[in-house]
This record gives C-alpha cells, structure tokens and sequence, in this order.
C-alpha cells in the first residue's frame, strides 16, 4: 500500500505542487488548508504516515499544528516535515522545538520532497 | 493542460486575492484599526506570494517579496513599530508588489528602475534594527533563493580521501519525539557506501527499569568509499541538536570511547524493536476511531467559493434565455388556439413562467461578483493622486461586498477611476484652501455601493468645494453648449458637467485632463445601461449617483408598436407615457415639433419617422407619446402608435451577429417569435436633441428650458 501524506498550507498554489509532486511519486494525498483543518483531517485519517505542514497559517499556524499532533497518542511518532523558504533557522529551531521531525526547503524540487519523506518515513 | 501551468495559472488567481488581503489590511493598519491577525494576514500573504513566485522562478518578484517580508516580520514582532512613516512605505510596496506580479503574470520582469526607490526604502526599514535580516541593498542582484540546507560549519569539507568515514552517533531522548528514526538515517548513510555498524547497547538498562520513550543506544559506524562530507552530514541534516554526533576520517585516530564493542555486520533492520522505541507508542489498529462515526467538521470559517469558466455561464444564460422565449411561444400559440381546458394550460403556464424566473435569477447570480475587486483598486489610486497634488485624501469605501453582474463589474472600474481622479483633482481643496473653509486638513472621498429596487446604486462623494455653478454655467455659455440665456436650474447646471467637450478646469492637469472628460464617465455608465447623475452644495462637496442594472442580459422593456413594426423601450428610460391633446402638439422649425408639457417644451419625435417604418400614425395625438430621459442628455418625447405591454426580454447583441446601428441598441425575440429592436434611447436623444440644439442656436428658441 502506498504511503499517506497530509499536507497541510493555506496556499492553493503550494497544495496543488504538492498534491502534483506526491501523487507523481506514488504517495497517497490528503490536504487540509490550514492547521485547524489539518487537526479535522488527521481525526478522519490517522494513519497518515508523514505530515508535511507550512508554518505560517491563518487559524492555527505550523507551529501549534505540531504541538497538536504532538500532543495526540495517535500521531505523536508521525513523521512531520515543515515547509520552510529558504534557510530560516529560527524557523526551523522554533518547529523542531515544536515536536518537527525535518523540513523542506521552498521552493522544493519533487526529487528533494521524496528524498525527505523518505529520510522520515520507513 | 501542462499541469505545472495550470498550477501557475492558480498561483495568478490565488495572487489576486492575496493583494486583496494584503491591501485590505495594510489600509486597517493605515486607520489603526489593525489587530495582531490582521498584521499576520497581510504577511502570510506576502509570503505565500514569494513561495509560489519561487517555485515558478520569478526572482525579481521573490526577491522583492523577501524583503517586503522582512519589513513585516519586523513589524509584526514589534521590532519595528508601524507608524504612519512605516505604513506608508509598506503601502508603496504592496503597489509594486503588484506590480511584479502584474509583470510575471504577462511573462515580463519589472524594470530594475521601477522598484529600487521602495526596495531602499524597505532596507533601511529592514536594516535599521536587524542588520543581520535584510541583506544589504548592494546585494539585490545577487540574491539567491535556491534552497541551501544549513550545513555545520565548524570544520570544512574534507576532500574526498577514498578513506571514508568513522562516525559517532548517539541519539537523544528528543530524536525519538521529533519522530525521527536512526534506522533510516543508517539506511541513507548505506546508499554512500559500504557501511559496517556497531551498536554500543553499554547503557542498556535492565529491562524493568527501561523508559520506553528514553534513548538508550548509540552507533559506531563505519563508512567506507568517498563519499564527500557533507552527503553524510546531510543524513544527519535532520537530527543535528538531538544527537551526539562525531564525524572523523576513518584514517584519523578513532575517538578515545569506552567501547563494548558488539560487532554487528547484519542489517541493521535486526536493531529495529530496540532502536524504535516510539514504535511502541503507535497504536494497535483496532483502537482507531470506527470510519463510521467521522468526527463532525466544523464550519470552515470562509464560505466556499467557486471558480466558474465564464464561457459556460455565458452558455448556461443564454439557454435560459432560449427556455424563456419558448415559454413566451407556448403561451401565445394556446391563446391564439382553441380555448377549451384553458384554464388548466393557463395556471400550468404560469407556475412554469414562475420556475424559468427562478432558474433565470438562479443562474444570472453564478455570474455576479462583489464589487469588491474593482473597489480594492481604488486606494491605490487615490494613494498616486494625493502624492502628486499634494491634497491629504481618505477613501472610506463602503458595501463592497454589494454583488453585480461580472461584465458590469469589468466595466467599472474605468468610470470610477475617472470620476475618483475628478474628485481629487477638482472636488477636494488643498490643505491650505481646507483650513481657510474650516475643515480639517484631510480630506474625505467616500466610495459606497448598495442595491436599491433591482438595481445597483454606486456612489461617489467628497468633502471638497463642490461645484462651482457660476464658472460651470459661463464655461457650458462660452463652449456653445447651452444658449446664453437659457434658464437652468441647479441640478441642471451640475450636470452640465457631463456634456461631451466640457472640461471645468481652467488648466488642463495632467491628472483630470488627458483628453477625457465626465461625458466618457457618462458614456462608460449608459453603455452599461445606467445613468449617472451629480448633486453638489457649494462648499460641502459633490455626489455622484451611479445606478446600474445588476445584469447585462435581461432588460425590463416597454413593447410598443409603429407600424407593421414592434419596439422595445427599456424602462430605466421612461418618464411617463400620455396620449398628447392636439394643441399641446406644436411645430417647430421647418420639420420639427415640440410637446407642451406642464408649461414647458420637449422636442417631439415621431419613431416611425426617424427610423424609416412603413404605415405609422403621423398624428401624434391619435397615437401616444412616451417621455424618455436620457442621463444627462435631457428628455425627449417618441411618439409611437401604440403600447403592446411591458415585460422582460432577453437582450440579443447586434454587434456580434450584425453591426452596430444609429439609434438601436440591441434585439430581441418576442412571444409570437418576432425580432423586435431595443432602442437606444440614449443615442436617440443626444441625435435629435444635438440636431435642434443647432437649429436653437439659428432662431430664437421658443423654450424656456433646455436641459432637463
């Protein structure tokens, strides 16, 4: 069975690139638009095995998107990759301190977005 | 379709409501009504802009972005406190943020010359705090956005010795919580080279006392081949802080550890059950919550849009209108019948008239819009005008979310950009000419929409000087447009304004000017099939009234009949119909008439006339008269030789089938399936009105009022 990716980012633009990216590799998709969203999509689907989430967002951002899912005995061992633009290390400091498990560089290429979600996902 | 370029062309669409957003909250902040979120909003905006600008490569855009971003970190932070200074140097940047999306969007990159004021302006307000966040503005043109993953840059990369690597990895508490898995790391390092792994189980405790979210072992590893460092630190790139972690040559002296060593050469897959042990922690499938009860969702905060293709709206509305005609054909072949069981095809007629009407308003609201997005252009507008008239300006801008027709709300935005610049560059004073009439520095140009009786009423005020009647009427007197002694009201003087050649400014400004006066605003709205009308009290201001239909492809008409032929008369346009006495019915000219009305005088003008129609009434007071009122071309009176009924058509284009013809705005197709023209009215006045005017101009004119 194929591997379950979430994705969670309140750009059309982003989803539809990852949605494009994932669904060329293989993966199975589901998306949420923003962190309230993706909490919703994770209670109907919680054997999602990598979450890839954008930080900035309205409603819930990235960063209690995390803490949630972190929070949850459900999906506290699921894999979540941050959707970062460029190098922003106290971005990436604030999400690994939020329970992040590694992130992806925006704009990505699909080859490094795979190469990712292999590197977190068995 | 390419889907990358469908993508992009989601990426344009998502832009345009993200300039909205972010407009929308800059101008929140500019009033000081910005909270947190607002602030947050117009950054998530600018940044999402940037994200999808990278992907699809535009690198003046992101790099423009970027800094913009910058700015708002800051201010969002508090680093940087948003005063009026700070907003407006924002504001300027969302302008040619749009402006390089604009440039993007038509596959071209903004002159360098275009940004570079507001790029240096957004440095300094990037820089002046946080020297280390904004690069400096030397290094525009380099900036580079390919994604580059933090490397350790304490040591740096060894050449590639064919050695290979000894490597110390101890993973902490906190690797496991991130969810991170040294199997898979292992795994990756084995795709650089042959790989020898020893697990150091020496703080391995007893089973009893074992924490199962704890990290108790670490791995010595031995990687042979040339893979560059950097590859291997790359494996690590995601645990770097949740591990200890040496990496040495293999050639250099192995680190002083305290090894039990455990030679492991198997897979280390065999490591697994006691590497994992967040493994424990996923729950045993039968505990997920049954698929049957989802959890409820809960409202999605914005109402669901949908993207239509207009293409098939426009078909979808064209169907209706066939289905009414058939309708309207089904109704007059009974009637025109045997009249037995009519009553039942009667009430079935009308339950089915009652259904088309509800599918037609159904579908004609696919297409409408707020107009909101002609109104969101504005501001930036009025923005340019203050700058360069030096007048201080605020738009209030009102029912924007008021939906209307989506060609309606095309067509908008050319009128109101005139009539804005109109109000700034005329209406509004200076702010010296301000204090000296009383009133505060600022002024007020007030932008509002709202729907009033089927129609949409768009209006536009300011606080200014209002019109100026006396220079208005010498102006309208000098230019030939009225006769010296013609006896005008108020209302009528104001709208002398819109009459084509008329332009009240003594200069012609490079704003207001440019050739094109309110009589093209006026032209824009009656092309729309609205009208457009100004009031003014000297020293407090002036107000234009738009009204405007809510769609472009139905039109309530009068049907009336000249001869063997049948006309429509929309009825936006009429005053009111009479039947003339004959006295009231006076000749003018060689081969003109006038109607006497309540004691003043409207040019009479006989359809089946002007427009060449075979067998009509000559005698207007045997037939009736409909009073028509164009915009603010006055009034005239069409003698017809009879009314058929009022009722709605459906509006069929000549110009794509035919041509545009003098005095005829359209067709349409009547119940006994006859084409039947809509006429122009306002065409048909401004002919007829303009022709008398001339010969007004060569006799003595017998009315005592010309403009109405």
């Amino acid at each position: 069975m194929s591997k379950r990716v979430l994705t969670v980012d309140d750009s059309k633009t982003m989803r539809d690139m990852l949605r494009l990216a994932l669904t060329k590799a293989g993966y199975d998709v589901v998306q949420a638009d923003d962190g309230a969203h993706g909490v919703e999509v994770l209670q109907s689907n919680p054997d999602v095995d990598v979450i890839v989430t954008d930080i900035n967002m309205p409603r819930m951002d990235g960063y209690a998107f995390i803490d949630s899912v972190r929070k949850n005995p459900k999906n506290r061992a699921t894999p979540i990759l941050v959707l970062t633009t460029e190098s922003e290390p106290e971005k990436k400091r604030r999400a690994r301190e939020a329970g992040a498990t590694g992130w992806i560089v925006k704009p990505f290429d699909p080859e490094k977005l795979v190469a990712a979600i292999n590197r977190v996902a068995p | 379709m390419d889907p990358m370029e469908s993508i992009k062309q989601t990426y344009f669409q998502e832009c345009e409501e993200l300039l909205l957003a972010m407009e929308e909250g800059l101008i929140a902040m500019e009033n000081g009504e910005a909270d947190g979120e607002m602030i947050n909003a117009v950054f998530r905006a600018v940044h999402s802009i940037k994200g999808g600008g990278g992907a699809f490569g535009f690198e003046a855009l992101v790099a423009f972005a970027h800094l913009f971003e910058t700015v708002l970190d800051h201010v969002r932070s508090g680093k940087l406190e948003a005063d009026a200074g700070v907003v407006k140097a924002l504001l300027r940047a969302g302008d040619i943020l749009a402006d390089h999306v604009a440039a993007a969007r038509e596959g071209r990159t903004l002159d360098k010359g275009h940004d570079s004021a507001v790029m240096e302006e957004l440095a300094q307000l990037a820089g002046e705090d946080l020297p280390e966040a904004g690069p400096a503005p030397a290094d525009f043109d380099d900036l580079d956005f390919a994604p580059v993953p933090v490397m350790f840059a304490d040591e740096p990369a060894a050449p590639a010795t064919g050695t290979g690597w000894r490597i110390r990895f101890a993973p902490h508490t906190s690797l496991y919580a991130h969810a991170n898995e040294p199997l898979l790391i292992l795994r990756e390092l084995k795709t650089l080279g042959a790989l020898t792994v020893s697990a150091d189980l020496s703080h391995l405790p007893e089973l009893a006392a074992m924490d199962a979210d704890a990290a108790y072992l670490a791995w010595d590893i031995e990687l042979e081949g040339d893979a560059p460092r950097e590859k291997v630190e790359e494996a690590f790139e995601f645990v770097t802080g949740d591990c200890d972690l040496e990496i040495t040559t293999r050639g250099s002296a192995p680190p002083s550890l305290d090894l039990q060593d455990i030679e492991i050469t198997q897979e280390p897959a065999g490591l697994q059950p006691i590497a994992e042990p967040a493994a424990a922690l996923k729950p045993a499938e039968p505990t997920k919550p049954a698929a049957a009860a989802p959890p409820a969702k809960a409202e999605p905060a914005v109402k669901p849009t949908i993207r239509v293709d207009l293409d098939k709206v426009d078909r979808l509305v064209n169907l209706v209108g066939e289905l009414v005609i058939t309708q309207a054909m089904l109704a007059q072949r009974v009637f025109d019948g045997d009249n037995h069981a009519a009553n039942s095809v009667d009430s079935s007629l009308a339950e089915l008239e009652h259904l088309l009407r509800e599918l037609q308003e159904g579908v004609m609201a696919i297409r409408t819009q707020p107009v909101k997005s002609v109104f969101q252009r504005m501001p930036r507008l009025v923005r340019e005008l203050a700058a360069q008239t030096g007048k201080q300006v605020r738009l209030v801008l009102e029912g924007e979310a008021t939906e209307v027709d989506k060609t309606v709300i095309d067509r908008l935005g050319e009128p109101l950009t005139h009539m804005i610049r109109n109000a700034i560059d005329h209406g509004l004073e200076g702010p010296d000419g301000r204090a000296a009439a009383g009133k505060p520095e600022e002024g007020v140009v007030r932008l509002s929409a709202e729907h009033r009786g089927g129609r949409i009423v768009i209006e536009l005020s300011d606080d200014g000087r209002g019109i100026n009647r006396e220079k208005v009427k010498a102006k309208a007197i000098e230019k030939g447009l009225i006769p010296p002694n013609a006896v005008l009201n108020d209302d009528e003087i104001d709208n002398l304004i819109f009459l084509p050649g008329f332009s009240t400014a003594s200069e012609v400004s490079n704003i207001s000017g440019r050739g094109v006066g309110m009589d093209v605003v006026r032209r824009n709205v009656v092309e729309l099939g609205g009208r457009v009308v100004i009031s003014s009290t000297p020293g407090r201001g002036s107000r234009f009234t738009m009204t405007l239909p809510l769609t472009l492809a139905v039109l309530d008409g009068m049907v009336v009949a000249v001869g063997n032929q049948t006309f429509v008369l929309p009825l936006t346009h009429i005053v009111e119909s009479l039947q003339p006495r004959a006295e009231d019915v006076r000749a003018f000219g060689r081969d003109r008439n006038l109607l006497r009305m309540r004691n003043s005088y409207v040019p009479l003008v006989r359809i089946g006339e002007l427009l060449g129609v075979a067998g009509f009434e000559p005698n207007p007071s045997k037939g009736v008269v409909i009073l028509v009122e164009s915009g603010g071309a006055g009034r005239l009176a069409l003698a017809v030789d009879a009314i058929l009924g009022q009722r709605q058509v459906v509006i069929k284009s000549f110009e794509g089938n035919y041509h545009c013809i003098e005095g005829i705005a359209a067709a349409t197709i009547l119940g006994d399936g006859r084409v039947a023209l809509i006429l122009d009215v306002d065409g048909l006045v401004g002919r007829c009105r303009s022709n008398l005017q001339d010969e007004m101009s060569a006799t003595e004119p017998k009315a005592t009022g010309t403009a109405g």
